[in-house]
């Protein structure tokens, strides 16, 4: 079970899989993430569910490295398999409930920034299958951290790619790609931001301006995924919520992100600790 | 007469020592100490005991069996009612049920049931005796949602009555509250857990894990598209409740469920594992059921100081007694008759102090117990770095809203009828999903019966062929 059938890095610490996971494949939807345990020592991790293929019985999952366990799944190689993996967890996106009627001629600005535009990749293609038409920015810091720009040139509206240092793309945030074509003219019923908490906060700040519904994904800590430890809580509106059971959306402007960065941080020594060893067994030099 | 030898004391580890260690902490009855347990008791005609069980355990029987030294056949008697009894042994609170119904504990010291259970079903294990006769197969499948104590006692009865059982569990680990909940030091995971699940898998139970029913599969899709006959719920209640005080967000607050997760399905405690664990220096633990009690010990096991913050006083505590005097032993403090208002944290975020204002105990409120008053002006502060909220929890409503025609009560849990039917036919529950969170007895007492009901319904031409 749950056998890695490919294997393709994207950039240096971006890689993607495709594995069997036939349950997963055939009831996975838009928004849902799902849980792998890399072998009987490892950490449950929650991945965003970046595509699958329900005849092949395959789900596709992008990791980035940023420590001991993320760095264990993408060692893995195909042909080897993962212990445990989980799902789909999690609410598909609010757009899956709306008939194709209302989704027909939408417009939405969709925002991916870093390894969170694996998931608006399925995102996008439902709603333009739907009828609906996305523009897509994808930001990243440089372009050795930028993903999925040809598999999105296939399927969005108009793309837009951005760069902090300018090395594809614009030079600039997404936030200011996003203000230029609202300055544009371009109206957008709704907008969906993906990728780090920061980015997310900032789509939060810019769209705002301009009254365009938003919902972004929280990739919290967790460790069931199933609504069980509470270890994703957030807090949404004022009230406390779990990311796992009853997002990974919500509503970008209700979400306290700030609150949210500093309990993406609770297990940072550990973190760095357990990927020093992990380098350490993989013989791997200090990157 | 019988035996007028007083109650054998079950030898433990020493308290200084098992604090730092994740052991069992109860050695359990060599043979020479079962039989003279067993040698007190008096073989009642109307035995109280077997009547307290939610299993109904032939007690006395086993009993007689043991202090003639047939240990073997002990084994097969409870086996008649129990597919888990090295973990009920262990976890049950007989000191309500079967030893709280025994005549010689009227005047003097129950005879030790949960104790002597524990030893047959370990000698049972130890020398590999199962008993795993079943019915021929019946040609119908049922599926069971959860692996937890009450599907775990369903499917057992259910695979013995000839049907063809499959178990889905979401975790990457069957055992339910067995696997993620309760401690090492008080239910070993691989020696006693997996033991008597591996068990119920050779009477033929199939167990998937890492299937989340209501989202992988639906309920209706068991029984619509995958040809399950009838299902089982026994998906616990999972959903861990908070106080909704300031501060509960901050770094260093955690639900019993995650601390305990972490610790006991993920292993953090042992090295060998990656699951990172935050321990503190100073915890504080608020509540003072067994989770309150499982948390702070194994908190202190990890080399914290410990408090149990507790709203009413300690003859209210409704963690077994044995639980509390082992963690007052252990070196766990008690503060009790305070409740916290407010946790509160540095600029960082993370937790600094636990404020709390005292309590006393008014008049009795709807539960029976008294009700905890708070005391004006008598607010106090706790230093602590970490805050575990073990207050309870509650059924996850993901397989209710995902499931057509099943209905809850206002607190979340499936509405079902004494034999476990919802309102759904063809589905149905017990165990904390039903009852809210309770024993690993009573859910198991629940699956048995809902099993018998399940057997009723699909073959009610055969007579029962679940006990």
């Amino acid at each position: 079970m749950y056998k890695i059938t490919r294997k393709a890095f994207l950039t240096p610490s971006v890689c993607l899989m495709e594995v069997e996971a036939p349950r997963i494949a055939a009831s996975a939807k838009p928004g849902q993430f799902l849980i792998v345990r890399s072998n009987e020592t490892a950490e449950r991790i929650p991945l965003t569910i970046c595509d699958w293929d329900r005849n092949a019985g395959t789900v596709t999952i992008v990791t980035q490295i940023v420590g001991a366990s993320s760095r264990i799944i993408c060692n893995k190689g195909v042909g080897e398999s993962f212990s445990d993996v989980a799902g789909p967890l999690g609410n598909p996106s609010d757009f899956c409930s709306l008939p194709d009627e209302q989704l027909k001629g939408r417009k939405y600005l969709m925002i991916g920034g870093g390894v969170g535009t694996a998931p608006v990749y399925p995102q996008v293609k439902y709603l333009q299958e739907h009828g609906a038409h996305c523009d897509v920015i994808i930001g990243a810091r440089n372009s050795s951290l930028l993903i999925f720009a040809d598999e999105m040139k296939s399927i969005a509206g108009r793309l837009f790619l951005c760069t902090d240092d300018g090395s594809v793309g614009e030079k600039g945030v997404v936030t200011a790609v996003a203000e230029r074509l609202i300055g544009e003219g371009e109206k957008y019923d709704a907008a969906v931001s993906i990728g780090p908490m920061i980015m997310m906060k900032f789509c939060a700040l810019t769209l705002k301006k301009y009254n365009i519904p938003l919902t972004v994904s929280l990739n919290s800590i967790m460790v069931d995924g199933t609504g069980m430890c509470g270890a994703c809580r957030v807090s949404v509106g004022g009230k406390t919520r779990f990311a796992c059971s009853e997002g990974p959306e919500f509503d970008g402007y209700e979400v306290d992100f700030d609150e949210a960065m500093r309990r993406q941080k609770l297990y940072r020594n550990e973190e760095l600790a357990a990927d020093e060893r992990c380098r350490a067994r993989l013989g791997e030099d200090k990157q | 007469m019988r035996n007028k030898i007083p109650r054998v004391p079950a030898r433990e580890q020493n308290a200084k020592i098992r604090a730092r260690n994740f052991d069992e902490v109860c050695y359990g009855y060599n043979v020479e100490e079962a039989q003279a347990e067993a040698s007190r008791c008096l073989q009642c005609k109307n035995p109280g005991c077997m009547t307290q069980c939610p299993v109904h355990i032939d007690i006395p029987a086993f009993i007689s069996k043991v202090e003639e030294g047939n240990f073997s056949e002990a084994a097969r008697i409870i086996s008649i009612d129990s597919s888990l009894p090295a973990i009920c042994g262990r976890v049950c609170p007989q000191e309500t049920q079967c030893e709280g119904s025994c005549l010689l504990g009227k005047k003097g010291e129950s005879v030790s049931i949960g104790k002597l259970e524990r030893f047959v079903a370990d000698y049972a294990h130890d020398h590999q005796i199962r008993f795993l006769e079943k019915k021929p197969s019946k040609g119908k499948s049922v599926a069971v949602v959860g692996s937890g104590p009450s599907s775990l006692a369903c499917a057992a009865d259910l695979a013995r009555a000839g049907y063809d059982v499959t178990i889905f569990e979401a975790l990457n680990r069957p055992g339910g509250v067995l696997e993620y909940g309760i401690p090492e030091f008080r239910l070993p995971k691989d020696s006693v857990v997996s033991y008597e699940i591996d068990t119920v898998k050779s009477l033929g139970v199939k167990i998937i894990t890492d299937v989340l029913i209501g989202r992988t599969i639906t309920v209706d899709e068991l029984l619509d598209k995958q040809g399950f006959s009838a299902v089982y719920i026994g998906s616990g209640a999972g959903l861990p409740k908070f106080m909704g005080i300031p501060g509960e967000n901050l770094n260093g607050v955690f639900s019993a469920n995650e601390f305990l997760t972490r610790n006991n399905l993920m292993k953090a405690y042992d090295s060998a594992y990656d699951t990172p664990i935050f321990h503190g220096h100073k915890t504080a633990v608020v509540g003072g059921g067994n989770v309150a009690m499982d948390s702070a010990r194994t908190a202190l096991r990890l080399g914290s100081e410990v408090t149990v913050v507790y709203r009413r006083s300690q003859a209210e505590l409704p963690a077994r007694a044995e639980e509390v005097h082992h963690a007052m032993d252990e070196g766990v403090i008690f503060k009790m008759l305070a409740n916290p208002i407010e946790i509160e944290g540095d600029e960082s975020g993370k937790v600094t102090k636990l404020k709390c204002i005292r309590m006393e105990l008014g008049e009795p409120d709807a539960s029976g117990r008294r009700k905890p008053v708070p005391i004006p002006d008598s607010e106090f502060e706790i230093d602590v770095d970490c805050v575990i909220m073990a207050l309870g929890t509650s059924p996850n409503n993901l397989i209710a809203t995902t499931t057509k025609g099943l209905e809850t009560d206002k607190h979340g849990c499936l509405v079902a009828d004494e034999s476990g039917m919802t309102t759904r036919p063809g589905v149905f529950a017990g165990g904390d999903a039903v009852t809210g969170a309770a024993t690993v007895i009573l859910a198991m007492g629940a699956g048995r019966k809902a099993a018998a009901a399940i057997d009723g319904y699909l073959s009610p031409k055969d007579g029962p062929s679940v006990k």
